[in-house]
């Protein structure tokens, strides 16, 4: 297999369709034989960063760029920013309304399992202009 | 141990069913999602009271076979057209949470307890 390039845009505010891209990465991953574990990290950390664009900035980009050796994803988005990553980084802190805490998410695990789940991860953000995560999975077998 | 012992012993109401011969090893009962993609380690049923596509595409994330819906919710039908597309059993029990957990608990179903 070569590298192979994908890009999706993620619709604002249609919670019940977020975690769809994160569906069609994962059975690719799958389909081309990556490692059960690399599959599942790739869509763990792609599913919780998929969500925070649609519950916290209006959807966005996603962008995937698969070789044999890494999986890189970058999730960019035009919404409110991050005022204090730090904070946000920090497990159980979250803006998340209590509508959002009734459809299951909201509890402030996001952003630390992307990290965890992930062997790089990169936030840039701006308040008033965006947020784009960069996330690597190293291929190991 | 088989999904359709599992549904025997809740007396629950299949509406989907996947792969019928996947051996149920563990499970985790839980209503936030992020929670079970924090915590599942293993191949676990999820058991929940929370009804709405994201249990399915949670499931369909951490490769969970099978979801169980606690407390007479009805799963929705883009929920079931989700499962049905991705092979996951959906099936619905008049039974609580802390009821189904015990049932399962007491016929050998261990809880997921991480790596
Ligand atoms: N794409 C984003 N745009 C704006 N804010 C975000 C974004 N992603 C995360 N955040 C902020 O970081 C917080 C923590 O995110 P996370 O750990 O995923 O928890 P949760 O989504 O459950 O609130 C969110 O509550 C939100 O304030
Ligand atoms: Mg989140």
């Amino acid at each position: 297999m070569g590298a192979l390039h994908l890009e999706y845009t993620v619709a604002p505010d249609d919670f019940s369709r977020a975690g769809e891209v994160s569906g069609i990465v994962k059975r690719t991953l799958k389909d081309l034989g990556f490692p059960p574990a690399v599959v599942r990290r790739t869509a763990i950390a792609m599913y919780e960063a998929e969500i925070n664009m649609v519950i916290h900035a209006n959807g966005g980009k996603i962008t995937a760029d698969i070789t044999p050796e890494e999986i890189m994803i970058v999730f960019a988005d035009q919404g409110p920013g991050i005022p204090d990553i730090d904070l946000a980084m920090q497990e159980g802190w979250s803006t998340a309304s209590e509508d959002i805490r009734d459809m299951g998410f909201g509890a402030g695990m996001g952003l630390p399992n992307i990290q965890k789940s992930t062997d790089y991860m990169d936030v840039q953000t701006t308040v008033g202009v965006g947020t784009t995560i960069t996330i690597k999975i190293f291929v190991t077998q | 141990m088989k999904i359709s012992e599992i549904a025997r012993l809740v007396d629950a109401n299949i509406y989907c069913k996947g792969n019928e011969d996947t051996d149920i090893r563990c499970a985790f009962a839980c209503d936030m999602m992020s929670d079970v993609l924090a915590y599942v380690k293993n191949q676990a049923i999820l058991v929940t009271g929370l009804v709405n596509p994201q249990v399915i595409r949670t499931a369909e994330m951490m490769d969970i076979p099978c979801v169980i819906i606690v407390r007479g919710k009805e799963p929705t039908p883009l929920m079931l057209e989700i499962a049905a597309d991705r092979g996951i059993t959906v099936m619905n029990t008049k039974l609580r949470m802390y009821s189904v957990c015990g049932i399962l608990y007491n016929h050998g179903l261990p809880a997921d307890e991480g790596e």
